[in-house]
């Protein structure tokens, strides 16, 4: 019976690639294990081997295809003697859920592994379906650049990449460190292109220990050095939470002003995709908490590139919590020599009398798509992104809700001790006789992340609840 | 505890050896006088005192030159008195005043001077370990010869973090000198009862780095043996292990009553295996000193440390507004 070859997921976030080579053609005979062709994630050019024996029937998806979705049949595996079916090639990516693939997970990790389609359904829940909102039809009432300058595309990732290299150009104290940022070109991809250009001795790979090259950053930046550490995800960076916290973030005050930090600590946080418990924690209100620390959590390239170059030049060291899912989505980043964006100052993507709707990271997804579902139903909301956590623009939240009255927080981390509660405590003290209703905290579940993708979905926040919370708190 | 007298002649002149004497006195002073201040409530919280083992740091600070890098844990007044920073400075951080080295908000545990290389003071036991390797990075990213001596104990030396330091500074060949001052007694659980094997200075065979264990008591080993490492690091060929043998004569901090050894050890090596005492003998049968340039050298110390106290117990308090000072840095720190 002929098998269909599907596009294969092959990362926990890719939702599309670029056949970029077929190893086989049409008459080859494969078996299980060959390597049938080349594919270009997100991340990295993976090969793709065969599941099934049989002979290639009908190549349908030419090399070098850009956008390739998961899911799409690129292929057609056939019996000896066996034609190709007319219908070959008509399977669509969106209908495939049912579809049974060898799944294969070797080391767990946040690395290249072979996704079930199954995933397809989670990916329309979160990943995939929020886009963001579109900048030009945003209300920025305070924009980060000049009214006249240009603007191009550029995704999460390009922007990191971009605001380090512009920093260890400017500055030959900056260098960066953690594991596979060199050879690998970052786990996650982020550092293409900076062995190459800055050399072994500034882009260092580090062995797999990040308690003891945490301390060696610190140590280097009290020694005048400005390091970027690189954890491959904030999850592991629990092992060294204690140079974090007991030597960067308060030996400036224990040495009497003596002895800065200037250091920048970044990776993925929160939840990717189907990465479980141990892989998909936010540490947003940990790190909040802790006076000493910046804390950094970007929601638009144009904020990636912007705070990151700001972190770097801080004498002080910064907790920078970025999101796998983000670093492929693109949004507007101004073309500008030096674009820097300040801590501290929050940004208003959309204008609202009818509501308040503060978030960061990626909780911004939501309340942005939230945001323009209730104005289809009459609901103006304000849409807050605080960009940073510490320091934190209580005065913008305060002026919104002062004028809205009303307000509700999305964040994607624990409800307890939460960012959320924090301001919804803030919000009533500062502004207590303002307020028309309860303020309203959405945020992940009380659990630790399920893997099956139906308890995940429900683990997550989502914008339905964002809905639900300000049709609570608008009464309506 | 070995301390066993050198039968040959030391190669040391007797300028050499009197600095060492009066460097080593002015810790043990330096100590007693805190300790007694501590009894009269002038110093609050922890408080561990280097007492017993002034020859580690004397003997190693011997062989630093400028631009060379110290870091050690929590007991380490003696660590800065050696490396020349203020005593008045350390005994006011002690008394909690603005005089202090932290302007009094860093205490006992945390004190630090950029201008002497001196990188703390650090209360969380290992930590240090990897900092340590963190300024040694420093020197070969500026391509210096400087090297740092990072000082932790027989305890911190079961810390995860010194191995996963011990694996970078051999890999990446950063000129560190780990000082594991070895004085029998992790708190109060003594090393036969906490690490597996005798031998620490043999744990960085796993990752080619060498060690050696030297006779802590007596300065002048500590010296050649701190000679051997600091050579071996600025010629680029990477860390080097002192394992010092020495003997803490006070509790862990004030309130240890040190109850988990006895009297007559710590009376044994008091009289026996002192350092000081050592040195003392040396300069007289050499005849490099006689009893009154001695009674000289311990008036000019009693006096710089009651300087010292004097100086701890009039500073004022720290203003009310340093709460919210430094808690960040608003300009870029030029350390380097």
């Amino acid at each position: 019976m002929a098998t269909e070859i599907l596009m294969p997921a092959l990362s926990p976030t890719m939702e599309e690639g670029t056949l970029a080579k077929w190893l086989v053609k049409e008459g080859d005979t494969v078996k299980s294990g060959d390597i049938m062709a080349e594919i270009e994630t997100d991340k990295a050019t993976m090969e793709f081997e065969a599941v099934d024996e049989g002979i290639i029937g009908k190549i349908l998806i030419e090399e070098g295809t850009e956008g390739v979705k998961v899911n799409t049949a690129i292929a057609v595996l056939v019996e000896e003697g066996e034609d190709v079916p007319e219908d070959a090639g008509k399977t669509e990516a969106a209908t495939s859920d049912d579809e049974e693939k060898d799944e294969k997970s070797e080391d767990g990790d946040e690395e290249e592994t072979t996704s079930a389609p199954d995933e397809q359904e989670v990916k329309a829940a979160r990943a995939a379906a929020p886009d963001g909102p579109d900048p030009k039809a945003a209300a920025a009432p305070e924009p980060d650049w000049p009214e006249d300058t240009e603007i191009r595309q550029q995704t999460v990732r390009e922007a990191l990449r971009d605001a380090m290299a512009e920093e260890m150009r400017r500055d030959d104290s900056v260098f960066l460190m953690g594991e596979e940022v060199a050879e690998y070109e970052g786990a996650y991809k982020i550092t293409q292109g900076m062995l190459d250009e800055f050399g072994a001795k500034r882009v260092v790979d580090t062995p797999i220990t990040e308690h003891g090259f945490a301390g060696v950053g610190v140590g280097a930046a009290f020694g005048g050095l400005r390091p970027i550490v690189e954890f491959m995800t904030w999850n592991f960076a629990m092992q060294a939470i204690d140079q974090i916290i007991n030597s960067a973030a308060k030996t400036l005050y224990m040495s009497g002003g003596q002895m800065g930090c200037p250091i920048v600590f970044r990776g993925p946080n929160g939840a990717a995709a189907r990465v479980a418990a141990q892989h998909s924690q936010d540490y947003a209100a940990w790190y909040a908490q802790v006076p000493g620390l910046r804390v950094v959590m970007p929601y638009s390239a144009s904020d990636y590139k912007g705070l990151m170059k700001t972190a770097i030049r801080d004498p002080n060291p910064v907790v920078f919590l970025e999101n796998e899912i983000l670093y492929g989505r693109s949004f507007d980043v101004p073309v500008m020599e030096d674009f820097t964006v300040p801590f501290g100052k929050a940004r208003i993507w959309r204008e609202g009398a009818d509501v308040t709707i503060v978030s960061f990271g990626i909780g911004m997804s939501y309340a942005m798509e939230a945001a323009e579902k209730l104005s289809e139903n009459g609901i103006e909301a304000e849409v807050i992104d605080l960009r940073t956590l510490r320091p934190l623009d209580y005065d913008t939240v305060i002026a919104s809700v002062m004028k809205t009255n009303r307000c509700v927080t999305v964040e994607e981390g624990w409800p307890v001790a939460s960012i959320g509660n924090h301001l919804s405590a803030h919000i009533m003290t500062h502004a207590f006789d303002y307020l028309d209703a309860p303020v309203l905290n959405v945020t992940g579940k009380d659990v630790p992340m399920p893997y099956a993708a139906n308890l995940e979905r429900l683990a997550l926040i989502s914008t339905d609840e964002v809905i639900e919370a300000v049709r609570q708190v608008t009464y309506r | 505890m070995a301390a066993k007298k050198p039968t040959k002649k030391p190669n040391v002149s007797a300028d050499e050896l009197k600095g060492f004497y009066r460097d080593m006195l002015l810790i043990r002073r330096f100590e007693e006088k805190a300790g007694q201040l501590y009894g009269m409530g002038l110093i609050g919280g922890f408080c561990h005192l280097y007492i017993g083992q002034e020859a580690v740091v004397v003997g190693l600070e011997a062989t630093a030159k400028e631009g060379d890098q110290r870091i050690t844990t929590y007991r380490d007044h003696g660590h800065m008195l050696a490396c020349g920073m203020d005593p008045k400075g350390v005994m006011a951080e002690l008394t909690g005043r603005e005089g202090g080295y932290s302007k009094g908000k860093g205490g006992s545990m945390h004190m630090f001077s950029k201008e002497k290389e001196f990188y703390g003071g650090h209360g969380i036991v290992g930590a240090n370990v990897p900092l340590g390797a963190g300024l040694a990075f420093v020197n070969n990213y500026r391509d210096n010869d400087h090297v740092c001596f990072t000082y932790f104990g027989d305890g911190a030396a079961n810390q995860g973090q010194v191995y996963e330091t011990f694996n970078m500074a051999a890999l990446w060949d950063l000129p560190v000198i780990f000082v594991i001052e070895n004085n029998k007694y992790a708190m109060g659980t003594s090393q036969t009862r906490s690490t597996s094997s005798k031998d620490i200075h043999t744990r960085g065979e796993a990752f080619g780095i060498p060690g050696e264990t030297v006779d802590g008591m007596d300065v002048i080993a500590v010296r050649d043996a701190g000679q051997k490492a600091v050579e071996h690091a600025r010629a680029g060929k990477g860390p080097y292990i002192l394992e010092v043998m020495t003997y803490r004569y006070r509790g862990h901090s004030m309130s240890d009553p040190a109850k988990y050894r006895t009297r007559e050890e710590v009376q044994k090596v008091r009289e026996k295996s002192d350092a000081i005492e050592h040195v003392r003998e040396l300069l007289l049968s050499g005849k490099h000193a006689t009893e009154e340039d001695l009674k000289a050298i311990d008036k000019e110390t009693k006096e710089i440390i009651n300087e010292a106290a004097d100086f701890a117990r009039e500073s004022p308090e720290p203003a009310i507004e340093e709460l919210w000072t430094d808690i960040y840095a608003t300009e870029t720190p030029q350390n380097a």
